[in-house]
């Protein structure tokens, strides 16, 4: 095979990996946005937090330790102790229920039946909101996340298709962890939807409110629970890209990247998430890789925003959106 | 026992029982406008109750009030004896109320199946850990529920589109998922606003046998809204007739047809 092919092929499957990256902060989007019609700004920033907190609970800090110091005058940083990784993550899990809860009680109750936009607005508020109070809660510096997921290059994955191709690829282990749990992440969130009574309440709820009502379906408790597993895939994605880069304040940008897969994959399809993730995650690998080296490189910066832009002309909707149809 | 709590017997032979539901001075008002006028009337178990009225006479809102769409401004409601307090559409829902809409409200992304069954959902009991690890008694209930929602399909005649997306439907057979939907909650009282509203005389009679059915069958009290007259008349134990918010008749559809203000509520009154 021609080397150049086999670069395009190592360039795909990055790409493939980098897309399930996407695609897991963009199903928090679609999570909210199909239930409640809101538009969640704050999604990047519950990634953020649910970071936040893992490693804080991890590393045994104490939380708003500034706080402390500064009006007590003591100097406690930590508990001197660390939580095993698991017990750390199920903690965090009821720190993000908790905030579901707070969010519905403190700000969704009192704007029912507002306009989205004002909903919109709010979210970007609690965005700012939450940035702020998870840097107080566990200060600002950036924090290494290690929940014991697998690190470096694939050497099996490289080993094999060196055996097969005469070239290995390079594969983040990472990636590949990644990669099963959010296809482990969707199977499950599409069972429960489909096969279980507070699925189907909630997809009740995301159809029409007021028939929802009729059947003795509460709105606010199907507002928590969608809010809870927004935050369980914000944790998820927390996890994966906080092993990968650190946790710090630009993990809540990832949000950004994950406009342009929804506006492709449409707000309110959970397998568009996934499919526009990919997409988006090849595409601009490949177009680094091919399109790059002509135009002087740093496409992976733009790509993504563009194709959404192309979307955006030819079908508003995204590849599984629902189609808008008016009736006159 | 006092004349209230005592049954009567229909034409027909059918026994109606005591009260179960008494609304008492109900007063609706949205700011300045006044959309139901003090009126008090019951709902007899087992009855089949109309209200019917001129447009805009308040018979929705009434129906509104009834299930926890709107709470009264003034007046209480007795269900089973008991006034009921302030309560939202899902609690009154859990107490065995169900309805359906005027322009239907169903949920046109989920088939007729799902639809039904999310009828069931206040009578499911299994909790949240164990449906979502399908684990415990979910499973099992499921198919119990199921089951129960099979009869309604069969009852319903709809056995052909169970599978069918309910947005592809068309309006007859939508208005009768609805009601198949408000019938899985197995309710002690159906409220039915305009059930025959924009069908052909062939779906009328259809929707008029399932509703005389399920009333002989389950024992449901049906209270509808319907302006059909025939309908009305065919179908009702007792009319209560309203126009521009008030109460201008009750009773038997014999007795509320030769009432003169009924009649003039329908067919003006000449000014000379």
């Amino acid at each position: 095979m021609p080397d150049q092919l086999l670069y395009a092929m190592e360039v795909t499957l990055n790409g493939l990996m980098a897309g399930v990256m996407y695609a897991l902060v963009a199903l928090g989007f679609v999570l909210i946005y199909k239930a409640s019609g809101i538009f969640n700004y704050a999604q990047g920033v519950l990634a953020l937090f649910a970071a936040l907190t893992l490693v804080g609970i991890q590393q045994g800090q104490v939380p708003f330790a500034h706080l402390i110091n500064a009006v007590t005058g003591l100097h406690v940083s930590s508990f001197g102790f660390t939580v095993p990784s698991i017990l750390a993550i199920l903690l965090t899990l009821g720190v993000m229920v908790l905030l579901a809860i707070v969010i519905e009680k403190l700000v969704l109750k009192h704007l029912v039946n507002q306009a989205p936009i004002i909903l919109f607005m709010a979210t970007i508020g609690m965005a700012y909101f939450l940035e702020g109070f998870g840097d107080v809660m566990w200060g600002a510096d950036i924090k290494t996340l290690d929940v014991g997921l697998p690190q470096g290059i694939s050497e099996t994955v490289e080993s094999m298709t060196d055996s097969i191709f005469g070239y290995g690829f390079f594969i983040d282990n990472l990636d590949i962890v990644a990669t099963l749990v959010a296809v482990a992440l969707v199977a499950a969130l599409t069972l429960f939807s489909q096969y279980s009574k507070q699925g189907r309440a909630l997809r009740a709820v995301a159809d029409d409110h007021q028939a929802a009502l009729s059947v003795g379906i509460s709105l606010r408790f199907i507002w928590i629970l969608v809010w809870s597993i927004a935050g369980f895939v914000a944790l998820v994605a927390g996890i994966m890209w906080g092993s990968k880069s650190g946790v710090q304040f630009s993990l809540s940008l990832i949000a950004l990247k994950a406009l342009p897969v929804l506006m492709l994959g449409g707000f309110t399809s959970i397998p568009g998430a996934i499919v526009g993730g990919l997409i988006i995650g090849v595409g601009e690998k490949l177009f680094e890789f091919f399109a790059g080296p002509l135009i002087g490189g740093a496409t992976e910066n733009w790509f993504a925003y563009v194709l959404a832009l192309l979307f955006l002309v030819f079908r508003p909707q995204g590849l599984f959106g629902e189609k808008i149809i008016e009736r006159v | 026992m006092n004349a209230m709590t005592e049954g009567y017997m229909t034409a027909d032979g059918r026994k109606i029982g005591g009260v179960l539901m008494e609304l008492k001075n109900i007063t609706l008002r949205f700011g300045g406008v006044v959309a139901i006028k003090d009126i008090s009337f019951d709902i007899r178990d087992g009855e089949i109750r109309a209200i019917i009225g001129p447009n805009g006479a308040g018979k929705s809102s009434m129906l509104n009030v009834i299930s926890g769409f709107y709470t009264p401004t003034e007046g209480s409601v007795w269900f089973k004896g008991y006034q009921r307090g302030p309560m939202r559409p899902y609690q009154v829902a859990q107490l065995g109320i169900a309805r359906t809409f005027q322009n239907i409200a169903l949920f046109d992304g989920m088939s007729v199946l799902d639809n039904i069954m999310t009828g069931r959902l206040t009578l499911m009991k299994s909790g949240l850990l164990s449906q979502a690890l399908w684990w415990g008694g979910a499973a099992k209930e499921e198919d119990e529920h199921r089951e129960k929602v099979e009869k309604i399909i069969d009852f319903l005649e709809i056995q052909n589109i169970r599978k069918t997306p309910v947005g592809r439907l068309p309006y007859g057979l939508k208005k009768r998922v609805e009601l198949a939907r408000a019938l899985a909650a197995e309710p002690k009282m159906l409220l039915l606003d305009e059930p025959m509203a924009g069908m052909n005389v062939e779906e009328k009679e259809d929707m008029c046998r399932f509703i005389l059915d399920l009333n002989d069958e389950f024992g449901t009290t049906i209270v509808l809204i319907e302006h059909d007259m025939g309908v009305v008349m065919d179908l009702s134990d007792r009319v209560v007739v309203m126009d521009y918010g008030k109460k201008i008749g009750d009773g038997p559809p014999d007795e509320v047809r030769n009432n003169q203000d009924v009649i003039d509520a329908y067919l003006g009154v000449s000014h000379d």
